[in-house]
């Protein structure tokens, strides 16, 4: 079956939340702070675009709380493209969230980019008829993900780093789990449920299907053509790029160029050539002298 | 032993082409892989070679432009469009065989005379699962769902092509020779009946081709 029944998902659900989803697989979906930046983006080949307030290098720079964007600035984002808008909301801020319903963006992140607003609990993302994304680090943190309504997962990375270095840690520690139920007795898969913190039947599906019920995407710190396709060899259907397109020094072509990496991330031919002459990526931040809670990342639970 | 020879072996499957740029691509290739048909992932023009047919999947219509052009795939992925061989185009795929192209104006091939408003049936908080009317159109049930997804609307079809659905009375389902194009995703439901009909007329295809070939 093209979309087999999915715990927890209407099947209206699966076609519609899901199915929107799919549509994005193999395009790039760029992060924006105002119109003009949403313009560039498009122009640039983007499937979608993310709108923030700050894009994470700037917001890890200057601090501070960082919360869902201006309505007015989505509301002209949304004016100015034609490709799906989607705006990010705080860990645990569903009126964030209620709000984005509101003014009808494409997709709601729930991100821990932003300050989380809840340190328990994530977004009961089951009432919204729009779609989300959430990240993981894990198995274990997309399938609760997922059981709160997510429709997309993307791997976290470190984002605001420009260093892949977590982004591939995360996708990799993603694929172990999934193989890792490969096989697994009933008794087991009651174990990773319990582990896992969520439904057995959502552990079976994937022990069974061996990929996520949902599409797999990757964030958090790909700032090069040669990043990009990284991750969609190690197994993303797509890439998020935050901070790498417009903290670079020419936004445009280095949009583009991952673009057509992620079309092309099985031709070193292609990667050669659309990587040549770029000029200089975002200055990326070495994660292993990060303080722990200064990560990004370790926000969600 | 004798070796029996079988002069009545039924053809080689058909050999499906999915334009592989971006998308929902491996939804597109299960719809046929479960009703048999062989498929192949097009990402550049050599893969167009020996096609008995292309799917032009869901996608962003700009996204998909702007690569087929990088590609070098928009002079021959229109020379196949204009063969005569079956084209299933969904969503954005209508966009792009398109006459005419709203909201914004883009490029496209034209070989559907129809023209298209982009995301007219709305956002993606307006996507969902909708009943449409065939009136038994192509064989096909009446009514019958479609999934709508920031689906693009058909706002006026001329004479050459064929209205075969319609929602709330607009057209959402057009053919045009070998041409079938939708506004919804018949490939996101698991027996759709609008993706069966693209299968008949991809094996009648192959039919007629290996008769002619027999014949000449």
């Amino acid at each position: 079956m093209t979309l087999p029944p999915i715990p927890g998902f209407t099947a209206d659900e699966v076609r519609s939340k899901i199915g929107f989803c799919e549509q994005l697989k193999g395009g790039v979906i760029m992060d924006v702070i105002d119109a003009d930046q949403a313009r560039v983006a498009e122009e640039a080949g983007a499937v979608a675009v993310m709108a923030l307030e700050r894009v994470p290098s700037d917001i890890r720079k200057q601090g501070g709380v960082a919360r869902m964007s201006d309505p007015k600035l989505i509301q002209e984002i949304k004016a100015a493209v034609s490709i799906p808008v989607m705006a990010k909301v705080r860990i645990g801020h569903f009126v964030e969230a209620q709000i984005l319903e509101a003014l009808e963006v494409d997709c709601i992140d729930e991100s821990e980019v932003l300050t989380p607003a809840d340190e328990e609990f994530h977004v009961d993302k089951r009432p919204f008829r729009t779609p989300f994304v959430c990240g993981c680090r894990d198995l274990g943190e997309a399938l609760r993900r997922i059981h709160e309504g997510a429709a997309l997962i993307r791997t976290k990375g470190e984002a605001g780093t420009g260093n892949v270095v977590e982004a591939v840690r995360h996708m990799r520690t993603l694929w172990s789990g999934i193989r890792a139920l490969k096989g697994m007795d009933a008794n087991h898969l009651h174990k990773k449920a319990v582990e896992y913190r969520v439904p057995v039947e959502l552990v079976s599906w994937v022990a069974e299907a061996q990929k996520l019920p949902v599409p797999n995407f990757s964030a958090g710190g790909v700032a090069t053509p040669a990043d990009a396709a990284l991750m969609m060899q190690l197994g993303a259907e797509t890439v998020f790029v935050g901070s790498g397109i417009f903290k670079s020094s020419d936004p445009v072509s280095r949009g583009k160029a991952i673009v057509k990496a992620v079309a092309n991330f099985e031709n070193p031919h292609v990667l050669a050539e659309v990587s040549a002459g770029l000029g200089e990526p975002m200055s990326g931040l070495d994660v292993r002298t990060m303080p722990e809670e200064e990560k990004l990342a370790v926000r969600g639970w | 032993m004798t070796q029996v020879v079988d002069d009545t072996t039924e053809p080689q499957a058909p050999l499906c082409g999915v334009l592989a740029i971006q998308g929902d691509v491996r939804e597109h290739v299960q719809a046929l892989s479960r009703r048999g048909i062989a498929t192949r992932a097009v990402r550049r023009p050599e893969h167009l070679e020996g096609l008995d047919g292309i799917v032009l999947p869901g996608g962003e219509s700009t996204t998909m432009l702007k690569m087929l052009a990088f590609q070098g795939l928009w002079d021959p992925l229109g020379d196949l469009l204009r063969s005569g061989r079956p084209v299933f185009a969904t969503c954005a795929g209508l966009i792009l065989c398109a006459d005419d192209v709203q909201s914004p104006a883009q490029q496209s091939y034209g070989v559907l005379d129809v023209s298209v408003t982009r995301n007219a049936w709305g956002r993606q908080i307006r996507s969902g699962t909708f009943e449409l009317r065939t009136h038994g159109a192509a064989g096909l049930p009446d009514p019958m769902s479609g999934v709508f997804i920031r689906a693009p609307g058909i706002v006026a079809v001329g004479p050459a092509c064929e209205v075969l659905a319609t929602r709330e009375g607009q057209p959402v389902l057009v053919r045009q020779g070998a041409v079938l194009g939708a506004s919804f995703h018949p490939e996101l439901e698991d027996d759709h009946p609008v993706v069966d009909l693209f299968v008949a007329s991809l094996r009648a295809s192959v039919g007629e081709r290996t008769v002619a070939d027999t014949t000449s």
